[in-house]
C-alpha cells in the first residue's frame, strides 16, 4: 500500500498521536521503530546502545518485582509493609490467580522504590511499579521474548514522549494522572503492541487508559512516596489491563487519542496545588495523614532569623 | 525552550528510590561537592533548606548526599547504607534543616566540606528528575547541570582571560554549552564555569593549570 503513494507520510517527532499513526499507516513500519529513529537523530546514540539500555532497563524492572516479592519491604516510616508478598501468598483470590498476581507485582517493583532499592523510573519513581508489574505479567501469560518486550518500551517511550509534549508527567505540575495515569497507559499501549494490535488499538488502548485516570490528583501523605502511591500502582496496573483488553476486543474510546490527552493537560492546570504533590490536601491533609506526618517528619527545624 | 527529553527519561532514569528528586539528584550533588574537593571528606556539615528540611529522612536524602559525597552513582545499591559506610570511613557528618529561605528553591542544599586543610562550599538545587542545578561553588555563582563535561577556574580578575580560555577550548574541539562567570571584586578572584558537550584533553587541562594568572582548574565529566 506504502509504495502506491507519492507522499509519504512525516517521520514523527512525537508532539502528537495522529503523525506517528499517519506515519506507521503509509510506512508500514512496526510501530517502534520511528521511536528508536527518533532517539538516534535527536540524542545522536547508536542503535546497539538504545537496544542495550532498553535491556538494562528491562532487567532492572524484572529484578524490582523479584526484590519486593523477596526481600523484606518495610519502609522508614512504616506505611509500606509487604504489601506485594501478602498479597502473593493469599490463598483466596477475588478474581483469578493471574490477576492476583499482577497486583502482587506491582504492589512488590514500586516497594522496592520506597524501600530505596534500585528501580526504572518509567515514567517517573513514583509510577515505577506499573510497567514491570503489567510486563512481567504479559510475558508468563503470553510468552512474549525480551526483544519483543523491549520493542514495547520503545513503544511506551514514544506514548510518554507526547504526554510529556502536550499535558505533563509529573506530580507536582499534573496530579497523580500525570504519573500513574501515564506510566498505565505507556503499559496498556505497549501490551495492546506485544498482542499484535495495528496503531489503532494501541492508540485506543492509550486512549481508554487515559479516560480512566483523568484526574486524580496526588495527596502523599507526609509527602512521602507511599500512601496512597503504591496502592495506585496495582489499581493503575489494572485498568493498563481492562483497557488493552477493551481495545483488543475493537472497543472504541470515541474521543480521538491526542484529545484525550489535551483533555489531562487541562484538568492538570486546573488543578489546585494542594492536590499537586505538596502534601496539602486530600489523604495528606486527613486527620490521620496529618497524624502520622507530625510522626514522621523532622519537626526540629532551625528558621533563619531574617531571608536574605 | 526546552531540549525534549530522551526516550531514556521516559523509559529511566535507573535509580535508588523513593524520589529521583529526593534521591538521584542529592546524590549527583553529593558528586559534584566530592568532585570539587577532589576526594570524599573527611568533616562535612549539610544543610537541608526549605521541603528538603522536613522529608530528607523520610525520603532518604540523608543517605543520598553521604552516598555522594563517597562518588557513589545515583543507581548503587549501597546508597540505602551510605550513612554506616560514611561512618566506618571515618568521616564527621552534620544535617542541619532550615525551613524558611524563602529566596531559594524549595529542594536545596548546602554542603560544607573538608579534607585537612582544604574546605569547599556547593549549593545545589534538585529540580526534579534526577536534575540539579549546581547554583553556587565556594561563594560564587555558577549555575551548571553536572550532566555535561564541567570546568571550573578560579584565576585573576584580568582583562581578556574569558576570551583566552574559550579560544583554549576551541582548539581542543570543545563546544561550549554553558558558560558562566562572577568575581569578588574588581581586579580579586574570579571563577569561570563552562559546560561542555566533549571533555577537555589532559594536556590542556594541565597546560590551563600551569598559567601563572589561574589559580585552579577542576574537571568532570556526567556525574550520573
Amino acid at each position: 500500500m506504502s509504495s502506491l503513494s507519492n507522499t509519504a507520510a512525516p517521520a514523527p517527532n512525537f508532539t502528537d498521536f495522529a503523525t506517528w499513526q499517519a506515519y506507521i499507516q503509509s510506512s508500514n513500519e512496526p510501530l517502534y521503530l520511528p521511536v528508536l529513529h527518533w532517539e538516534m537523530n535527536q540524542k545522536g546514540a547508536s542503535e546497539t546502545d538504545i537496544w542495550a539500555g532498553i535491556q538494562e532497563a528491562w532487567v532492572v524492572m524484572k529484578d524490582a518485582v523479584l526484590t519486593g516479592l523477596s526481600e523484606d519491604m518495610t519502609s522508614r516510616s512504616g506505611m509500606v509493609n509487604n504489601s506485594g508478598k501478602k498479597v502473593m501468598n493469599s490463598r483466596l483470590h477475588v478474581l483469578a490467580p493471574e490477576f492476583t498476581q499482577l497486583v502482587a507485582r506491582a504492589l512488590a517493583a514500586k516497594e522496592v522504590n520506597a524501600c530505596m532499592g534500585r528501580i526504572v523510573a518509567a515514567p517517573t519513581a513514583g509510577a515505577s511499579g506499573i510497567l514491570p508489574g503489567t510486563l512481567v505479567t504479559m510475558q508468563e501469560l503470553h510468552g512474549v521474548t525480551d526483544r519483543q518486550i523491549a520493542e514495547g518500551l520503545l513503544v511506551a517511550a514514544g506514548i510518554a514522549l507526547v504526554i510529556q509534549y502536550n499535558a505533563s508527567l509529573a506530580g507536582a505540575v499534573g496530579g497523580c494522572q500525570a504519573e500513574t495515569g501515564s506510566a498505565a497507559a505507556m503499559a496498556s499501549g505497549a501490551m495492546v503492541y506485544l498482542l499484535g494490535g495495528d496503531v489503532t488499538q494501541v492508540f485506543n488502548a492509550v486512549a481508554i487508559t487515559i479516560q480512566c485516570m483523568l484526574g486524580l490528583v496526588c495527596d502523599p501523605v507526609a509527602g512521602l512516596v507511599e500512601v496512597p502511591c503504591i496502592v495506585r500502582n496495582a489499581s493503575a496496573a489494572a485498568i493498563a489491563y481492562s483497557s488493552a483488553q477493551m481495545a483488543i476486543a475493537q472497543v472504541t474510546a470515541v474521543i480521538p487519542v491526542d484529545e484525550c490527552v489535551a483533555a489531562m493537560g487541562e484538568i492538570g492546570q486546573a488543578m489546585e496545588s494542594r492536590y499537586k504533590e505538596t502534601a496539602l490536601g486530600g489523604l495528606a491533609a486527613t486527620p490521620t495523614g496529618k497524624a502520622i506526618a507530625k510522626r514522621v517528619l523532622i519537626s526540629d527545624i532551625n528558621l533563619m532569623a531574617e531571608a536574605e | 525552550m526546552a531540549e525534549r527529553s530522551s526516550i531514556f527519561d521516559m523509559i529511566g532514569p535507573i535509580m535508588i528510590g523513593p524520589s529521583s528528586s529526593h534521591t538521584g539528584g542529592v546524590v549527583r550533588i553529593g558528586r559534584v561537592a566530592h568532585h570539587i574537593l577532589g576526594q570524599s571528606p573527611d568533616k562535612v556539615e549539610i544543610t537541608f533548606y526549605n521541603s528538603f528540611a522536613t522529608t530528607y529522612e523520610g525520603h532518604g536524602s540523608d543517605r543520598a548526599i553521604m552516598a555522594g559525597l563517597m562518588d557513589y552513582r545515583t543507581d548503587d545499591l549501597r546508597i540505602r547504607e551510605a550513612l554506616t559506610l560514611a561512618t566506618d570511613l571515618g568521616i564527621d557528618y552534620k544535617f542541619k534543616p532550615i525551613g524558611n529561605a524563602s529566596t531559594m528553591h524549595p529542594n536545596t542544599i548546602l554542603v560544607e566540606c573538608s579534607h585537612v586543610d582544604r574546605s569547599i562550599t556547593v549549593l545545589g538545587e534538585s529540580l526534579g528528575g534526577g536534575v540539579v542545578n549546581i547554583k553556587e561553588v565556594n561563594g560564587f555563582t555558577a549555575n551548571f547541570s553536572a550532566g555535561l563535561n564541567t570546568l571550573i577556574i578560579t584565576a585573576d580578575d584580568v582583562k581578556g582571560s574569558i576570551a583566552f580560555i574559550s579560544s583554549v577550548l576551541s582548539h581542543d574541539d570543545c563546544n561550549i554549552a554553558t558558560m558562566s562567570c562572577s568575581r569578588k571584586g574588581r581586579n580579586d578572584i574570579a571563577c569561570l564555569t563552562i559546560e561542555m558537550d566533549t571533555p577537555l584533553r589532559p594536556l590542556t587541562n594541565q597546560y590551563l593549570k600551569s598559567l601563572s594568572w589561574v589559580h585552579d582548574v577542576i574537571s568532570f565529566s556526567d556525574l550520573r
